[in-house]
C-alpha cells in the first residue's frame, strides 16, 4: 500500500505519455504531409489516412487468423504438422461432445428468449405511459459487464449447506416447502440457470432495437388495418410483426453470434465445470491451462465457421436496411 | 394531458393498456431486483449478510462502510490484500487510450476512404467490413506470440519482439486492432454522409485534405465519434477475454474486470468483498449509461454487431 502512490502515478504518466507520443506522431505527419502541394498530395493523404488502420488489421486480425489456421492442423506446440487430427479429436472426445451440446443448447434457447422477451416489452411499453422509466431499467444490465452480471447472478443462485438461504432463489424455492438446492452443480438445471444470465442482460438490447422499428411502423397503416377491423394479436400478427420481420432476424441473427462465442458467464460462474462448458471457453482452457494450441486454435476455427453465415447474413440485411 | 388521455384510442390496441402496464412494472421490477439485492448487500456488516437474506435488511438494519473501505484499501482478503484500487487504476489506464487510438485511427481511416477516392477504396473498405467476421478467439494465440517473439521468416527478423506482453502498451495494441473493422465501418457511415459541397467548397478555397479533416470533418463528426467511443469504452471496460490473455492477473496490469473474475473462483472470497468489488466496477458504466443515456443507446445499437 506504501507504493500505491508513486506506482499510480507512473501508470497515470504512462497513460499520459502515450497520448502525448501518439498526438505529437500524428501532428508532425500532419504537418509534413500538409506542406506537399498537387497531384502527390493525393497519395500521401490516402497513405496517411489509411495506412495505419491497414498495419493494425492486418497485423492484428488478417495475419492472426491465418496463423490460426494453420495452427489447427499442428501439435500442441505448433511445431509438428499432424494433419486433421485436432479436428477428428473434437468428434471422438466425450468432453467436446458435451460442449458442442451446451453449446448449441445456448445458441437456440437464448436468442429465442431474448428476442421474444424483447419483441413482447417493445410491443407493450408502445402501449403505456411513461415509458422511459422501465425502458432504461430494463435496459441497464447492458451496461454491466459480464463478469459484474454473473456476481450479481450468483448471489441469487447462493446455496448454503445446512443454514439460512441468503440467496434469493433458494430462499423463494425453501419458502414453497423445496429443500435449499446447490444450483451450480446440479445439472441440467445450471446451464439454464446460467442462461438467465445472458436473457437478463440482453433482453434490454433486444427491446430497444424492436421498441424503435415499432414506432417506425406508420400510424396510418395500423389505423388503416383498425378501421379493417383488425385489432389484438391479428392486428400484430398481420400488420405490426410483418412490418419488423427484418429487425427480429437482425436482432435474432446479432444473439445467436453473441451466444456462440459466449466465454465470461461460464468463465466466472463454474469455469466450465459441472457440465456447463462452452465453446469459446474451451478454446480458452486449451490454449492457456493445458497450452495445446493446436486443439485451441481448431476450436476457433470452428467457432469462425459457424459465425460466418450468420454474420453475413447479418451485414447484408443491415446494408439492405441502411440502402433504403 | 387529459386530452391525450382522451383521444379515441388508435388501431396500436394490442393488449390494454392496463394489461401492458402491469406486465412492464412486473418484468421490471423482476429485471432490478438482482442489480437491487447486490447494491444492499454490498452496503450490510458482513454478519448481516450472513445471517439472513437481503430482503431482511430493512427490518432488522444493519448497515456499514466497512465491505467498500477493506475492498478498496485492502484487508478483505489474502488475496486482495493491497485492496481493488490499484485493478481500478489499471481499468482507467488501460481504457483511456484504448478508446482513444482506435476511435481517432478509426476516423482517418474513414475520411480517406470515403472522401480522398483512389482505385480500389471501395474494395478495402468492404475488405475492411468483412473483417467483423473473424471472432477475436482467432488471434489472440498469434497476436501474443507476435508480441513475445516477434515474427521471422527463416532466421531474418521481419517483425521485432515487441516485449509488450504484460505491459499496458500490450492491452493497449489489442484492443485498438480489435476495434477497426466495426469503428471504421460506422464511422464511415457518418463521415461518408457528410455534404459533398461543404467538402469541394473547401477544396476550391485551397483547403487540403489534412486541413479538411481537422476543421471539417471532426467538428461535424462528433455525435458519431462520441456515441462510437461510448460503445468502445464500454467494451473496453467490460471486457474479459482480451485483458486475461494480454495481461494476466498482475496487480501491476489487470484491470477490475479480470481481478473480480478471479475472485469469483477463489476460496475464502467472501459476499462482503464480492459484493462491493462488483458495484465498483459497474458503477462506471452504469454512470456513463445514466448520464450520457441517449449517446450510450446509439452507440450500442450501432455497435452491437461487434
Amino acid at each position: 500500500m506504501e507504493d500505491f502512490l508513486p506506482t499510480t502515478l507512473s501508470k497515470f504518466g504512462s497513460v499520459f505519455s502515450a497520448i502525448a507520443i501518439f498526438t505529437v506522431v500524428l501532428g508532425t505527419i500532419f504537418f509534413i504531409a500538409g506542406k506537399f502541394n498537387g497531384k502527390k498530395s493525393k497519395y500521401i493523404a490516402i497513405a496517411v489516412f489509411v495506412s495505419p488502420a491497414l498495419i493494425l488489421l492486418s497485423a492484428g486480425l488478417v495475419i492472426p487468423a491465418v496463423r490460426t489456421v494453420m495452427f489447427s492442423f499442428m501439435d500442441a506446440d505448433s511445431l509438428n504438422f499432424i494433419g486433421f487430427d485436432n479436428y477428428t479429436w473434437m468428434f471422438k472426445d466425450p468432453n467436446v461432445a458435451i460442449i458442442m451440446r451446451n453449446t448449441i443448447l445456448w445458441l437456440l434457447v437464448t436468442p429465442l428468449f431474448t428476442t421474444a422477451l424483447g419483441l413482447l416489452l417493445a410491443v407493450m411499453l408502445d402501449r403505456i405511459k411513461r415509458e422511459s422509466i422501465p425502458k432504461s431499467l430494463l435496459f441497464m444490465p447492458m451496461a454491466i459487464s459480464f463478469v459484474g452480471a454473473s456476481i450479481i447472478w450468483k448471489f441469487v443462485y447462493e446455496f448454503r449447506e445446512g443454514d439460512v438461504q441468503i440467496g434469493l432463489l433458494n430462499a423463494i424455492w425453501t419458502f414453497f416447502g423445496g429443500e435449499p438446492v446447490n444450483w451450480m452443480l446440479s445439472k441440467p438445471i445450471n446451464t439454464f440457470l446460467l442462461m438467465i444470465i445472458l436473457v437478463w442482460t440482453q433482453m434490454g438490447f433486444a427491446m430497444v432495437i424492436l421498441s424503435a422499428a415499432i414506432k417506425a411502423v406508420p400510424a396510418d397503416v395500423v389505423e388503416a388495418s383498425a378501421l379493417d377491423g383488425a385489432y389484438g394479436f391479428k392486428l400484430f400478427r398481420n400488420i405490426t410483426f410483418p412490418m419488423v420481420k427484418t429487425t427480429v432476424i437482425v436482432v435474432l441473427a446479432t444473439q445467436v453470434v453473441g451466444a456462440l462465442k459466449l466465454f465470461d458467464i461460464v468463465r466466472t460462474m463454474t469455469g466450465g465445470n459441472f457440465g456447463t462448458n462452452v465453446l469459446a471457453n474451451e478454446m480458452y482452457s486449451q490454449v492457456f491451462v493445458q497450452f495445446d494450441q493446436g486443439k485451441g486454435s481448431a476450436l476457433a476455427v470452428v467457432l469462425f465457421i459457424c459465425v460466418t453465415p450468420i454474420l453475413i447474413y447479418n451485414i447484408r440485411s443491415i446494408r439492405r436496411e441502411r440502402a433504403h | 394531458m387529459s386530452l391525450k388521455i382522451s383521444k379515441p384510442s388508435s388501431g396500436r390496441q394490442i393488449f390494454s393498456s392496463k394489461i401492458a402496464a402491469i406486465t412492464v412494472w412486473t418484468i421490471t421490477i423482476l429485471w432490478t431486483i438482482p442489480t437491487f439485492g447486490l447494491l444492499v448487500t454490498s452496503f450490510r456488516t458482513g454478519d448481516a449478510i450472513y445471517a439472513n437474506g437481503w430482503w431482511s435488511a430493512f427490518t432488522k438494519p444493519a448497515f456499514t462502510l466497512q465491505n467498500y473501505r477493506e475492498v478498496f484499501f485492502g484487508g478483505a482478503s489474502e488475496s486482495l490484500s493491497d485492496g481493488i484500487l490499484p485493478y481500478f487504476v489499471n481499468s482507467i489506464v488501460i481504457t483511456l487510450p484504448a478508446t482513444i487510438f482506435p476511435i481517432v485511427i478509426a476516423t482517418m481511416a474513414a475520411y480517406g476512404l470515403a472522401w480522398v477516392k483512389f482505385k480500389g477504396s471501395d474494395f478495402i473498405f468492404f475488405a475492411i467490413f468483412a473483417l467483423q467476421i473473424v471472432p477475436l478467439q482467432m488471434s489472440l494465440v498469434p497476436l501474443l506470440q507476435l508480441f513475445t517473439g516477434g515474427a521471422h521468416i527463416g532466421s531474418v527478423t521481419i517483425f521485432p519482439a515487441l516485449g509488450i506482453a504484460g505491459d499496458f502498451a500490450g492491452i493497449w495494441l489489442p484492443h485498438t486492432m480489435f476495434a477497426m473493422p466495426l469503428a471504421i465501418y460506422l464511422l464511415h457511415n457518418f463521415v461518408a454522409s457528410l455534404p459533398r459541397e461543404l467538402m469541394e467548397a473547401a477544396h476550391v478555397d485551397g483547403a487540403n485534405h489534412f486541413l479538411i479533416f481537422r476543421k471539417i470533418v471532426i467538428p461535424l463528426s462528433v455525435p458519431g465519434i462520441a456515441a462510437i467511443a461510448i460503445f468502445q469504452f464500454l467494451w473496453v471496460w467490460n471486457d474479459l477475454l482480451v485483458a486475461l490473455t494480454f495481461a494476466g492477473g498482475t496487480e501491476e496490469v489487470a484491470p477490475i474486470n479480470a481481478k473480480l473474475a478471479s475472485l469469483v473462483g477463489q476460496y475464502g472470497s467472501s459476499w462482503t468483498t464480492l459484493t462491493a468489488g462488483a458495484f465498483i466496477t459497474i458503477s462506471i458504466p452504469l454512470v456513463v449509461f445514466f448520464s450520457l443515456q441517449r449517446y450510450f443507446v446509439r452507440g450500442l445499437t450501432a455497435g452491437s454487431v461487434k
